[in-house]
């Protein structure tokens, strides 16, 4: 579904991307750990096509096209969509007009989405103006099941959300995967992922959020260059153990 | 009774030539007095169909659904007012100003009748303006309508009205200013005086939809007394070549309350220049002050003024400009005036460009760049008015949303 080859990104005259390969198959989810300013950030930026991040060489393929140069909304119409770590806010727009506007005239049963994610009172407010960390983690997903999107880019979606609503983050995060975790247990993995078409790439910085969403692959970000291609818990006990730096060094 | 009149009359004659503080200096020369008189109307039905269209643009319901009385003037008639609930009065000033001998006592109370020309004119030229009461006490189920239209070409209208809301009254009023669809020229200078008495409180909100070509002078001011509110709207997002006010209100009386919400478009060719100002008179009073304005092209100049008289008394002031050509101009002027220790006042103004972060944003949800701006725009215009009954808070919502600006 994704396909990324050897892309370098700078933003200003900085370089935040050196060296990025990355292919993401429908109904996979990748998990991206980093240090922090490792450029995790500006991957998503750079996928979503945020006009401050420059593509400096390399491509990035969605569903067999190339899109490196296409428009943010050409990429979000095509199936792409993110959830964002910091989002601006838009005075004056409410929550419910943005979900509304993200459907993109599908019908979509607001109010109930609202509910699944403990929302429904924030609906009538300006848009992001003064929400907490883990209500505009709950905004950005509400946007995105309105959006339902194939390809999910989610930034840090567990930081600054208590322990209690990161299940429920968790939860809504399989269900925009297309996961549901453990009910099935007559398919075997490989069966249950070839009926999914949605595919996801997953920023954590603790690794909380994979106690809920079962990834598939775990990759480290590391000064700009992707490393370290393997199994997400295996991956994430290495970087706790040893740290990025030596861990980086282990897996090349 | 006679001789206050005449003293008036001679202030205005001396005053015929003077400029005004802010704006461009008009020559009043320039626009032509004599206008055809209208001929009464039993309804609004009979006017033409692009000049009603014209009207819903201000808030003026042609149909007059949901309201509590009307009037209408064209040029220089009053064409028409009716009420429809008890206890409400809706005239013309010049028919009031013979009915009542005590109103003398009201007109140029609130705003000096030497001001400048332009007030100077209105009592030289006496061409009515609208007189509307409630009574001690009555609540308006709905809002008032009144509207001020000119039909002639070229022509100067001057009107001037008086509000009063009387003690414990409710009274809400949509003013809609508009030229027919003719019109490409001429000067409306509309003397509006508002009193609201003891425990009354008054919303008056003003819509403007004139031509091109025309020049726009209003002169208002308010004065409230103890536990009175009066909230102030006004909206202009269409063409006018020059348009200038600096509505004042008093807070004479302790608790008294002013809110003024300003939203403004300039498109390119319009020249604004709109400000409030309130003076803090009494303990307990308040202001606020909230103007957004926009342009597209044309210059804006957006004032704002809170004297700060007596302690315990607060005032805060807002203006957000957003600029979405290249050409254009806000200029906001914010000023704080406190004249004693233990007044609270404070402002807050930005002025910028839509941040392209808020696009990009958008647009990564699928909205294309035009529609991302146009629903930044709506939210940016999309101010909350507080204490606004909801059927005025809608009328006003589609308004903005008619006048749609792209
Ligand atoms: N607006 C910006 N201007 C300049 N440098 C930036 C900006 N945003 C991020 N950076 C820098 O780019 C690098 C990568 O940042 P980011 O992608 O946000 O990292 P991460 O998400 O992994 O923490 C960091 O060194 C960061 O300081
Ligand atoms: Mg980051």
């Amino acid at each position: 579904m994704l396909k990324i080859e050897n892309l370098k990104v700078s933003l200003g005259d900085r370089e935040v991307l050196k060296s990025v390969n990355l292919e993401i198959k429908p109904g996979e989810a990748h998990v991206l750990f980093g240090p922090n300013g490792s450029g995790k950030t500006s991957l998503l930026m750079t996928l979503m096509g945020f006009s401050n991040y420059r593509v400096t060489e390399g491509t990035i393929n969605f569903k067999d096209r190339d899109i490196t140069g296409m428009s943010i909304d050409e990429r979000a119409r095509l199936g792409i969509g993110m959830s964002f770590q910091r989002p601006p806010t838009i005075k004056g727009l409410k929550t419910r007009q943005m979900v509304a506007l993200c459907s993109a005239g599908k019908e979509i049963r607001l109010e109930e989405m609202a509910n699944r994610l403990n929302f429904e009172d924030f609906l009538d407010r300006d848009l992001n103006a003064g929400f907490s960390g883990g209500e505009i983690k709950r905004s950005e997903l509400l946007q995105l099941m309105a959006q339902n999107p194939d390809l999910i880019l989610l930034d840090e979606p567990e930081s600054g959300v208590d322990l209690e609503s990161i299940s429920l983050i968790g939860e809504v995060i399989n269900e925009l995967l297309e996961r549901k975790p453990g009910k099935d247990h007559a398919a075997s993995s490989r069966e249950r992922r070839s009926k999914r078409a949605k595919a996801g790439l997953l920023i954590t910085h603790t690794g909380y959020i994979l106690n809920y969403v079962d990834a598939d692959v775990g990759h480290v970000l590391y000064d700009g260059v992707l490393s370290c291609h393997g199994n997400p818990r295996e991956t994430l006990r290495c970087i706790q153990d040893m740290g990025y730096q030596e861990c980086m060094r282990c897996m090349v | 009774m006679k001789g206050a009149r005449e003293n008036k009359l001679q202030r205005a004659r001396d005053a015929a030539e003077k400029a005004a503080v802010f704006g461009e200096d008009l020559d009043l020369g320039q626009f032509i007095h004599e206008a055809p008189s209208h001929l009464n109307m039993k309804d609004l039905s009979s006017l033409s169909e692009p000049d009603k269209k014209e009207l819903l643009t201000v808030g003026v319901d042609t149909d007059i659904k949901e309201r509590s009385g009307s009037f209408m003037q064209i040029d220089h008639s009053v064409v028409h007012h009716d009420i429809f609930q008890d206890g409400l009065e809706v005239m013309s000033t010049s028919e009031a100003r013979e009915k009542y001998d005590w109103l003398e006592d009201y007109y140029w109370r609130a705003v000096a009748v030497d001001t400048d020309k332009y007030t100077a004119r209105a009592e030289l030229h006496q061409e009515h303006g609208y007189f509307i009461r409630a009574l001690p006490g009555v609540k308006t189920a709905f809002p008032l309508q009144a509207c001020l239209f000119t039909a002639r070409d070229g022509l100067a209208q001057e009107a001037h009205n008086i509000v009063i809301a009387e003690e414990g009254s409710e009274l809400h009023i949509i003013s809609g200013c508009a030229s027919s669809h003719k019109v490409k020229a001429g000067l409306h200078i509309g003397v509006s005086e508002f009193y609201v008495k003891k425990g009354a409180k008054l919303s008056f909100t003003m819509i403007h939809n004139w031509a091109e070509e025309f020049a726009v002078r209003p002169r208002s001011a308010t004065i409230v007394e103890e536990d009175g509110v009066f909230l102030s709207n006004y909206v202009c997002m269409k063409p006018v070549k020059t348009l200038q006010m600096y509505p004042t209100t008093f807070l004479s009386g302790a608790n008294a309350v002013a809110r003024y919400n300003t939203i403004l478009v300039a498109v390119p060719g319009s020249f604004m220049d709109v400000g409030s100002r309130v003076y803090l008179k009494a303990p307990g009073a308040r202001a606020e002050m909230i103007a957004r304005t926009i342009t597209t092209g044309g210059d804006v100049v957006n004032r704002g003024h809170i004297v700060g008289e007596v302690a315990d008394a607060k005032g805060h002031l807002e203006c957000h400009g957003l600029i979405l050509s290249e050409k254009g101009l806000i200029y906001a002027v914010p000023e704080l005036e406190g004249r004693v220790s233990g007044v609270e006042l404070s402002h807050e103004a930005a002025v910028g460009k839509i941040a392209q972060e808020e696009i990009e944003y958008m647009m990564s949800r699928g909205m294309s760049e035009s529609d991302a701006t146009a629903a930044i725009v709506r939210g940016f215009l999309n101010v909350d008015i507080m204490g606004l009954p909801a059927e005025l808070q809608r009328e006003i919502d589609k308004t903005v949303n008619m006048q749609g600006i792209f």
